[in-house]
């Protein structure tokens, strides 16, 4: 039996939709985000220690856009069509399912890195304690979402679980995910 | 037909999260460790504050699960203060036991608190009856955490003629040097899983894309190469592809992990009363997974039912599986 997990791309007409959204607008919606988490579960920049001033790259390899973090900076996150090798110290890359299930304690990113659906370079050191800070933290990234939209919250948080619940099925993530709990 | 054991499942967690998966999952004990170079597992952004050990351990005690710490690496010489204060702090918050492996740190808690249990951690590599006897008669050790290198057969040996409990390695990365006295992470990095509490520290590893190949180095040392459609291994020396006269490969073991799950009817009857999961350092998912998985198997197993094992190779090293010692061979 294969039990390898292999998450598939997104679709091409997925992809064409992607390369339509305005950076600065992505950029800001993250920034938020990604303050609101820091501030709610401090422990994760207490995890990374010095590594928070490293800059990640997460680089979703079936999207047209690529996201420098900093974690203790300002602008936190900064949004780039292609980056090059000198605008980060480690580099996190693989199809979006696969790192958001990553992200969000779904699948296990040693066996993702294992089976290559991940790749990363640079500061393994760094990726190894971000990974850690983010498993730790137990983010539910729908939820932190729909709450940057205040009254709008319901709505948003059902958009969000829906848009996981495509990109997981689209990638395969539900499957190796319900075939590891059948195990 | 005669009752079978329930063996202990004692699970890992390098995170307060991971701890509650495993609970949730199934776990009877947890073991985890501090954040500092106390512990064995001392990765980047891993394992607990004071703070997190002292309101996991009541956690996990209200929901009946035994917390052992890991204290297993060994003091420097002039700086013993944080291993003395992560024994005193893990009493403190109530542990359940203390896995220790350093002769000093054994005395210390022995003499200061000799109604904790003391286990024997594998970094001790206690492998035989005379050295198992020596810490049991001098530090009332409780349970020994055997060394990856035995036999099924050598086990059983050994638990007749031992008067402590023992526990034995089911599932995860696999050591298959003398733990604790083990130097190629350090020759290699500086850094080794017995004074600064890492195998082949992520601080030294690195991967790189090179042409149709990924390779994989360790401080210097390039461990590894591989094509770009075969599974991605750890940098650690042991497990290296290596040229040695004649013969080119994996000179001591594959890249593989330990899945022993097959041979858990012989572990009980070879006496044994824990099965420990490796993986501290590994994400909640792979806790929940294999504590689910062993959880099914130990408990099909004491009802008298056919066991299903297998199926978590996706999680092991090198997407691939071995019985270690347990059944090798090559010793």
């Amino acid at each position: 039996m294969n039990n390898t997990i292999q998450v598939a791309t997104l679709p091409a007409w997925a992809q064409a939709a992607a390369r339509t959204l305005p950076l600065p607008v992505i950029a800001l919606v993250l920034r938020r985000l990604v303050r609101t988490v820091i501030a709610k579960s401090p422990d994760i920049l207490d995890r990374l220690g010095n590594h928070a001033s490293v800059t990640f790259l997460i680089d979703p390899t079936d999207l047209p856009i690529q996201f420098l973090v900093r974690p203790n900076s300002e602008m936190l996150v900064q949004c780039r069509r292609s980056a090059s090798r000198g605008d980060y110290d480690a580099r996190i890359a693989g199809p979006l399912a696969a790192l958001i299930a990553m992200v969000s304690g779904e699948l296990d990113g040693d066996a993702l890195f294992f089976s290559r659906d991940v790749l990363i370079e640079g500061r393994t050191d760094a990726i190894l304690s971000l990974r850690n800070a983010i498993d730790a933290a137990e983010i539910d990234f729908a939820l932190e979402f729909a709450l940057l939209w205040g009254p709008l919250k319901p709505l948003a948080e059902d958009a969000a679980h829906f848009v996981f619940r495509v990109l997981k099925h689209l990638s395969g993530v539900d499957m190796a995910q319900r075939r590891i709990q059948a195990e | 037909m005669s009752a079978r054991p329930r063996l202990e499942l004692v699970c890992p967690a390098g995170t307060p999260a991971a701890l509650r998966m495993a609970i949730m999952a199934g776990a009877d004990t947890v073991y985890c460790g501090f954040r500092d170079e106390t512990n064995a597992r001392n990765f980047p952004g891993l394992n607990f504050s004071r703070k997190e050990m002292e309101e996991s351990i009541a956690y996990a005690h209200d929901r009946e699960t035994k917390v052992f710490v890991a204290i297993n690496t060994f003091p420097r010489a002039g700086d013993i203060k944080p291993w003395h204060q992560a024994i005193d702090d893990s009493v403190r918050f109530g542990a359940d036991a203390l896995i220790l492996a350093d002769l000093g740190l054994l005395a210390y808690a022995t003499n200061r608190y000799p109604h904790v249990r003391r286990h024997l951690s594998v970094q001790a590599a206690a492998a035989n009856p005379a050295s198992i006897a020596f810490y049991t008669r001098g530090f009332g050790v409780r349970r020994v955490v055997l060394p990856r290198v035995l036999t099924v057969q050598e086990i059983a040996a050994i638990n007749g003629e031992i008067e402590c409990e023992t526990e034995a390695f089911v599932f995860g990365s696999l050591c298959v040097m003398a733990e604790g006295r083990c130097s190629l992470s350090s020759y290699a990095t500086g850094k080794s899983p017995n004074l600064s509490g890492v195998c082949s520290p992520a601080s030294h590893a690195i991967y790189r894309q090179e042409g149709n190949e990924l390779a994989s180095a360790l401080g210097d040392f390039t461990i590894h190469r591989v094509a770009l459609d075969a599974s991605a291994p750890y940098p650690t020396v042991c497990k290296g592809f290596f040229s040695a006269g004649d013969y080119r490969g994996h000179v001591f073991e594959d890249p593989a992990g330990l899945d022993a799950s097959t041979l858990i009817p012989q572990l009980a009857a070879a006496g044994v009363t824990g099965l420990k999961i490796e993986g501290r350092q590994r994400s909640r998912a792979y806790v929940g997974a294999v504590v689910r998985k062993l959880r099914h198997i130990v408990d099909d197993y004491a009802a008298g039912l056919q066991i299903h094992s297998g199926c978590l190779s996706h999680l092991s090293e090198g997407q691939n599986t071995t019985h270690g010692a347990y059944r090798k061979t090559w010793r």
